[in-house]
This record gives structure tokens, sequence and C-alpha cells, in this order.
């Protein structure tokens, strides 16, 4: 079977790249989604507060899918749905299992990956203790909650205060459990602002930032934790030791882009955001393959997938039209101090553009500031005042094209404090 | 009346329940959890051991050497994985050169094969991840690595259907002896037989005291673990061990046949018989040790920690022999490391220990020993192209970190010995056991146990009865 483009998700991602593919001309085009229906993630997250950027309206979870859902049935797009992606091979070859049409080898001119992330797990942060039922991840507690129809607990302490996390501290309170804390082992929260307010602080949950859950209990079901204060090693402080009686602990302590495919087409990553190296038309470094979305870096807002999505799917249709060029000039971007990682990571400088959007994290809570973009030569580009910037809260900047001309070698992004 | 009667289906349960049921009698198995390989069985290295430690003229020396031999030709037999990797038992110092010194020569003494020691440099060119401390190392070429929960269920299965019956549920309270014949008391009703086999793990020294004085004390010590995810599962090639202590064989670096790493244990003496946490200074402990061995060994990238508890007695060797108040009651018991190889060579040996106790050993007429397993993820193109065409389940992955489909969980749900849990399916087909954890596809996996056994999915535990996962159904709307 032969496709100019194949989405591989179809998810908020996918859906956005599927949908600008086609109206830039694109004709022939596969979602390819593993669960039994469109929307990603999104379809488990019926709070309110997805789309206010992009809609400039505030709608659900399963709201904003459908949007674009309801613009993909207006299409021509293919969808496979039930169907798992088991290798992307070097000359886009993509290999899909599924009940209804068995084993095949769907052929693309591009690929858009938008597979998403997955979320960090008890083992990966070694919580020690008995293994008693009752841990959950904060995303699968949701959908046992949202979409399954079922509790899985009553008396509950989150750890992490990653945004699901804090939805879910809300969800679960609303739902007649007794959220009794939120545990945080960073000296700020991992989530929006309006998210501690709204979930935590509406509800009357404290928030122990500096904390960790130090030990598990309970033979059969969770029937309490420890929770201990951390220095600034992280490490827990002897002695800072307190109890909760609880049957449930949900973990909001990170997401991982789920790259596995990625990397066994031999896609270069960027180990700080575990997402491929893309440019900023979200292209990896395999030509034709573009991602874009939580398979790049974890997002705050659905908002800034969409756009992000947006431009793969616009590149992607490009590329099928063979109106992408081939040998250009590449500036490096990357971050400085106290900057996580950039995205993208390079910039076409030959490329068609009049604007690119750049997006990074810090790594500290950061008082009034200035973002300095310096290029090779030590030359300040430009700089940007800021309030306050926060590892919760993504930043984003638009760089024009007469901006870019100027850099020499490359651009760094840093963070410049104000004196105190 | 049951000719024999086994208590505990771990792998030294399940391993003689094999052999027995080669045999023209009537065999129980009672075992007190939901499932079987409970206990020690899912929570140890998953090494065969090649059988150079333990010290010549014991049955853990013959047993361990006739394992390792055994394995092999067993798990493939079974359908259970198993590869034949090799280990190394590291010196991190000059002074722990004699200890290889004495362990090649125990090992000769043993009858272990290959046993070759090897410079620092010969042996960081076979592993290139070694310390550069590492200035020596026996290589034992018969050691390998198995799935323990995989063989117990294996041996298990073809137990029962060859007509072994195995009761779950069924913890024994107490034990009469009636000189011929026992009345053994379980939490699921009375049960007579003529001969008893305790094989009964962490809890052996219970069962010997229903019947008489204790024989031996309980030490059981708690090993703990981090199992690493895939991307790590290539660091090493062989079983890396450092030089053993009193206090067990130390902590390991090994590659495990589902494709990951596994890095520990470290001995601590255990609450209890039951007592499988895990605790921040032990995982450091782990955490320190292993990394003398293989320094960029990047616990970051953990998926599960978890612990075991070994069955360690005051004595030394494995206790296989029949209770000196009661000799139709034959003791399977302190089956520590290498319990796992030894346990196929164990259940031959307390074949003839049963024979020497009067039992009449007569073999079937008919036995089928064979058992197939179908993985999906380990097919061709067009083995898996064939598979879905008859059977669309197996075109449907729910596991996605595994590759794991619909048709091998159904194919589990309905296997000799149904699984009742998201576990037990996890021991059986795989499903949970990658990097999510079983975060995406546990709910799913709860949708088919209660679709496929009929029941209502409040009621599907996690594992063990009691490991609730879902507490009531959400309040309000009508329901489907």
């Amino acid at each position: 079977m032969n496709y100019d483009l194949v989405v591989i998700g179809g998810g908020p991602a996918g859906l956005a790249a599927a949908n600008a593919a086609w109206e830039d001309g694109c004709r022939s085009i596969c979602i390819v989604e593993r669960d039994r229906e469109l929307g990603g993630i999104l379809n488990q997250c019926i709070h309110n507060g997805f789309g206010l950027h992009y809609f400039k309206e505030e709608l659900t979870g399963p709201e904003y899918a459908g949007r674009f859902v309801e613009k993909l049935r207006a299409t021509g797009v293919a969808v496979r749905l039930d169907a798992m992606v088991l290798d992307i091979t070097r000359d886009r070859q993509v290999h899909i299992v599924s009940s209804g049409s068995g084993y095949e080898v769907l052929e693309a001119r591009a690929v858009v990956l938008a597979m998403g992330c997955r979320e960090r797990t008890r083992g990966a942060i070694a919580i020690p203790g008995t293994r008693p039922a009752g841990v959950f991840t904060a995303g699968t507690a949701q959908r046992y909650l949202n979409i399954e129809g079922y509790m899985v607990g009553k008396r509950v302490v989150i750890l992490g205060s990653g945004d699901i996390g804090l939805i879910m501290a809300r969800r679960m309170t609303l739902e007649g459990a007794k959220v009794l804390a939120c545990v945080e082992v960073l000296p700020y929260s991992g989530g929006l602002t309006r998210n501690i307010v709204q979930c935590l602080n509406d509800f009357d949950i404290p928030l122990y930032l500096s904390h960790t859950i130090t030990d598990i209990q309970g033979r059969n079901r969770v029937e309490r934790v420890v929770v201990s204060q951390v220095g600034s090693d992280r490490r827990p402080i002897p002695g800072t030791e307190m109890t909760f009686d609880c049957d449930t602990v949900l973990l909001s302590v990170g997401l991982i882009p789920e790259n596995e495919l990625s990397r066994a087409a031999g896609i270069v990553m960027d180990p700080r955001t575990n997402g491929p190296v893309v440019y900023e038309n979200m292209e990896t470094s395999l030509p034709g393959v573009f991602a874009c979305g939580n398979v790049v870096h974890v997002h705050d807002l659905v908002d800034f997938v969409t756009a992000e999505a947006t431009r793969a799917g616009k590149a992607a249709a490009a590329c099928c039209a063979g109106t992408h060029p081939a040998e250009q000039r590449v500036l490096p971007l990357q971050g400085g101090n106290l900057v996580g990682y950039t995205v993208p990571q390079h910039i076409h400088l030959d490329a068609d553009f009049s604007v690119v959007e750049l997006f990074f994290r810090v790594r500290a809570v950061c008082g009034a500031s200035r973002i300095v973009l310096t290029d090779e030569t030590g030359a300040q580009l430009a700089a940007f005042p800021r309030q306050r910037l926060a590892p919760g809260e993504m930043e984003n900047l638009r760089l024009s094209r007469a901006l870019l001309d100027r850099a020499q070698g490359s651009v760094t992004v840093s963070i410049e404090e104000a004196a105190k | 009346m049951y000719d024999v009667t086994i208590i505990g289906c771990g792998i030294a349960g399940a391993s003689l329940a094999y052999q027995l049921s080669q045999y023209d009698l009537r065999v129980l198995v009672l075992e007190r959890e939901n499932d079987v390989s409970m206990g020690t069985t899912k929570a140890n290295s998953a090494i065969v051991h090649a059988g150079y430690d333990p010290e010549y003229g014991t049955l853990m020396a013959k047993l361990n050497v006739r394992g390792a031999e055994m394995m092999e030709p067993l798990c493939r037999a079974l359908s259970v994985e198993y590869r034949r990797t090799g280990s190394f038992v590291i010196a991190l110092n000059e002074t722990d050169l004699p200890h290889l010194q004495k362990l090649y020569k125990n090992g000769v003494k043993n009858g272990v094969p290959g046993l070759r020691l090897l410079s620092g440099e010969e042996a960081r060119a076979m592993e290139p991840h070694l310390a550069d401390t590492v200035c020596g190392a026996l290589l034992a070429p018969s050691a390998g690595i198995v799935d323990p929960w995989g063989l117990c269920i294996a041996e298990a299965e073809v137990a029962v259907r060859n007509g072994v019956e195995l009761r779950l549920r069924s913890e024994v309270r107490g034990v009469e002896d009636h000189g011929g014949r026992y009345v053994v008391h379980t939490s699921s009703g009375d049960v007579e037989t003529a001969y008893l086999v305790n094989c009964s793990g962490t809890h052996g020294h219970e069962i010997s005291a229903m019947v008489g004085p204790r024989e031996w004390d309980a030490h059981p010590s708690r090993g703990e673990y981090y199992l690493l995810d895939k991307s790590s599962g290539g660091l090493v090639q062989h079983v890396i061990f450092q030089c053993p202590t009193v206090r067990g064989k130390g902590v390991l670096v090994s590659p495990t046949v589902h494709g990951n790493l596994i890095v520990g244990p470290n001995a601590q003496d255990a609450d209890d018989a039951d007592d499988r946490k895990t605790t921040l200074s032990g995982l450091d402990e782990v955490a320190d040790s292993s990394r003398r061995s293989v320094p960029c060994l990047d616990l970051r990238q953990s998926i599960r920690n978890f612990a075991g508890v070994r069955a360690v007695t005051s004595e030394s060797d494995f206790i296989l022999r029949p209770s000196a108040s009661s000799p139709r009651l034959l003791h399977i018991c302190g089956i520590k490391s290498p319990g796992l190889t030894a346990a196929p060579a164990i259940a031959e040996y307390a074949l003839e220990l049963l024979g020497g106790m009067g039992l009449t050993l007569c073999r079937k007429s008919s036995w089928d020993g064979g058992r197939e397993r179908i993985c999906f993820r380990k097919l061709s193109e067009t083995e898996k192209a064939e598979l879905i065409r008859r059977d669309p389940r197996y075109g449907r992955v729910i596991c996605r970190c595994e590759t794991i489909t619909e048709g091998e969980i159904v194919a589990a749900i309905h296997s000799p010995i149904p699984p009742c849990s998201i576990d037990g399916i996890k021991r059986r087909a795989g499903a949970g056991m990658g990097r999510c954890q079983g975060g995406f596809c546990g709910p799913r996996v709860l949708e088919l146990l209660a679709r496929e056994l009929g029941s209502n999915p409040m009621q599907i535990p996690q594992d063990g009865d009691g490991t609730r996962l879902l507490i009531e159904e959400t309040k309000g709307g009508d329901r489907k």
C-alpha cells in the first residue's frame, strides 16, 4: 500500500499534522492509530482549559480533539484504528499490524511521527517499600476514572506536581476521594500555576515542596506512606518523616517521549528532550521523516502541540510535493545558562520562512530576567525581558528571519537573572 | 486418597509435580496463593549457575551441576526462554584473585565444564564495559539465564495436563500423621494422602514443625534488585558476578531472557518469610556495588525495583530428606541459590528418595511432556501475517512496550492453570513487563480478563487475592 504521507499516531499532534498536510494539497494521507478511536490522551482529559490559545475559548479535552476529528472527516484522509506500527525503516516503509487488515507494509514519501509520550513509573524513581496494589501513574488512574468508570482509591497521596497529578487531585476530590497531600521533591512545582491554584489551593490540598515519599507500606493494598523532607541533594532528611494513612499513591513524576520506533529507525535523538533532533520545519535527521508533539518534547499546552504539528504537516506536504530544497545551510541552536533545551535544535537558513517559533524550558525558577540570544562571536542578537520563568511553563519566542540572518555560526539561548 | 501431596507450587514443587506426572500416581499440589510461582520463584536473579560455588561433596554441588545440564533441553521442550550466556566472576583487586583460584579448583572438582581463568585484559576484551579495576575473572561457559516463573508455570501446566491436581488458595494449617496416611488441614478443606512433600519455600520450617520438633531454623534473607530498560539490556553479554562472600554470591549484573538488564541482589535479614520490601539503603547498596563491576551502568534506566526472599536456613546445604519425626514426609527445603538451577535435578533426586521411602514408581504408558507457546514478537513477517489470518486477535497489540497481542493474552487466560490477575497475565504472556510497567495495557488486560472469565472488573486483582485495583464505580450516570 502506498501513501504520500503516513502519520503515526492519531492524538492531537497527528490530527493537526494530517489536517495541515491535507490543506496544503497532500491528497494521499493515512493516520495509523493504536487505540480504538482518534484523539489520543485528550479523550480521558475531561476537564476544561484546552484551546485558550488556539481557539480563544475553553474546551474539554474530548471537545478539543473532536474539532480536529470533525475537520478530518471532511477530508479524504485514511484512518487505520486499532493498528500498531511495529517498525519504520529508513526508506519510510511503515510496518503495521491490525486485526482487520493483518500485517501490512505502507510505503510513504513522508512520515510524521506523532506517538506522544508515556509516564514515568515507580520503578524509574525507585520508591522504597512494599509492592501492593494502589500505586498508579496519574494518567492510568485518569483512564480508569474517566474512561472505564471506576474509582481506584478513596484516600490518596500524590507524588509529583506535574499537571496530570494536579488535575487528578481535583478530579478524585470531586469524585468523593480525600486527597491528603501532593508531594514534590523539587523546591518548585512542575505544573502550571493555574493548575496549582485551581486543583490544589481551591480544594485545600496541601502541597509539600522539597518532600518525597520514602516508604510505601501495605501487603495487599497500600495502607500508608511515609513522606520526608529532602535536602538540596534531594536526599531525605532523617527526622522529618510524616505518615499518611492512605490506600492510593498517584505518580505524576514526569513524561517520557515514546521514541522506540524513532530510535530503531536510526533517527538522531536529543538526550535532553528524549525526542528527535528537529529542524524549524520539524524534520528529523532522517530526510522525509518529521516529528511533532510530545514525541519531540513534552508540552504543557495542547495548543502549542497543534501549532507545532501544523508546521510538521505543512512541511511533510511540501516534501511530498517535491518543493523541499535538498542542500541547505544549517544554523544550530543551543541552550546556554539555565536553559535545558531548545526546539528546534537546527534551522535551515535557506528555507522559506519569515519567523521561527523557538521553544525551550528553563532549568530552575528565575525571577525577573532577560532571555538573551547570542551568536558564536558572542554578539547579542536580541534580549527579551521576563518577570518570572519556571521549568513547568514552556517558553516560546518568535525569531525573525532578519535576526537569524545576522547570526554568525550558531545561536545560544541563555537566561540572565536581574541582580537581586 | 492421594498417593503424593506436594505443599507449595514454586519451582521446587512444580519441578517435582512435572516429574511425578510421568508416573502412575494420584498427585495433588497445594498452593496457598491464587497462582503458582508466587514466592521466591517470581523474585530472584533468574540465573542458571554453572556450579563452581557450592562446596565439593555437598548435595548442592552435585544437583547444581546436574540441574545446569538439564536446563537447556527442559526449557526447549517446555517453550521456556533460556540462554546459555556464560558467566564471569570478577576480581576487583589483587586480594580477590585467590578466591577465583579457589572457585576454579572447586568447580573442576564439581565437574563444571569449560572453566577458564582470564586476565583483566582478556575479561574486558569479552566484556568491554567491565571496570578498569577488574584484574582477573573466572569464566564459566555453561552458566546461563532463564525465565524462572515461566519454567515454574510450564512444569506445573504439563503436570496438570497429565493428571496432577492443583488446588490454589489452599494454605496448609495442620498435618496429622495417622501412620501410613496423612490428613492435611488446608484453608480449602482436608486432604488425605499417603506421602507428603514439603516444598513450601521460606515457610518450610513451619510445615516441618507441624509433625514434630523443629528440625532447622529459618533465616530468611531479602535481596533487592533493579530491573533496567531494554535499552540497557545489551550492556553485558555474560552474567557478571563479584567474588562471593559469606552472605551470598554478591551483586550481579546480567542480561535477562526478556531482554532487560537485572542488577542485584544485596542480602538483608528479612523481617519474616514474606518480607519483600525494598529500602532506600538497600537500593543504594545495590547501586554502589554494581557500579564497581560495570561503572557505566545507568540506573535512571530502571523500570522496576523488587525484592525476593531466600530460603536461608541454619543448614548450609539444601534440606532434602525425610522428616525425622514422620518418615513419609519428604522435605525439599532451604532451596536458596542455586535452587532455581538445581530444581530439575532436585526433583529427579526426590524421586529416588520417595522410592526409598516406599513409594511405588511405575511409568505411565502415555505422557505428553511437550508444550507450545506463541510469542508473536519473535515470529517472522510471514508467520505474523499467517497467524493474524488464522486468528485476528493476534493482530491487536495490547501491550505496546513488549508487543503482546490479544491472542497471546487470551491464550494465557485459557491455559491449563488459568490466571486470575493482571500479574498472572504478565508472568504468562509478558504484557506489562516493559518500560511503562502496565500503565497503558493494565486497563486493557483487566478488560480482557473480565471478558474471558465472565467476571466483574472490580474483582480482578493486580496479583494475589486482596490486591484490589478498583474500589468502586464512579458516581452517577447510566451504565451500559
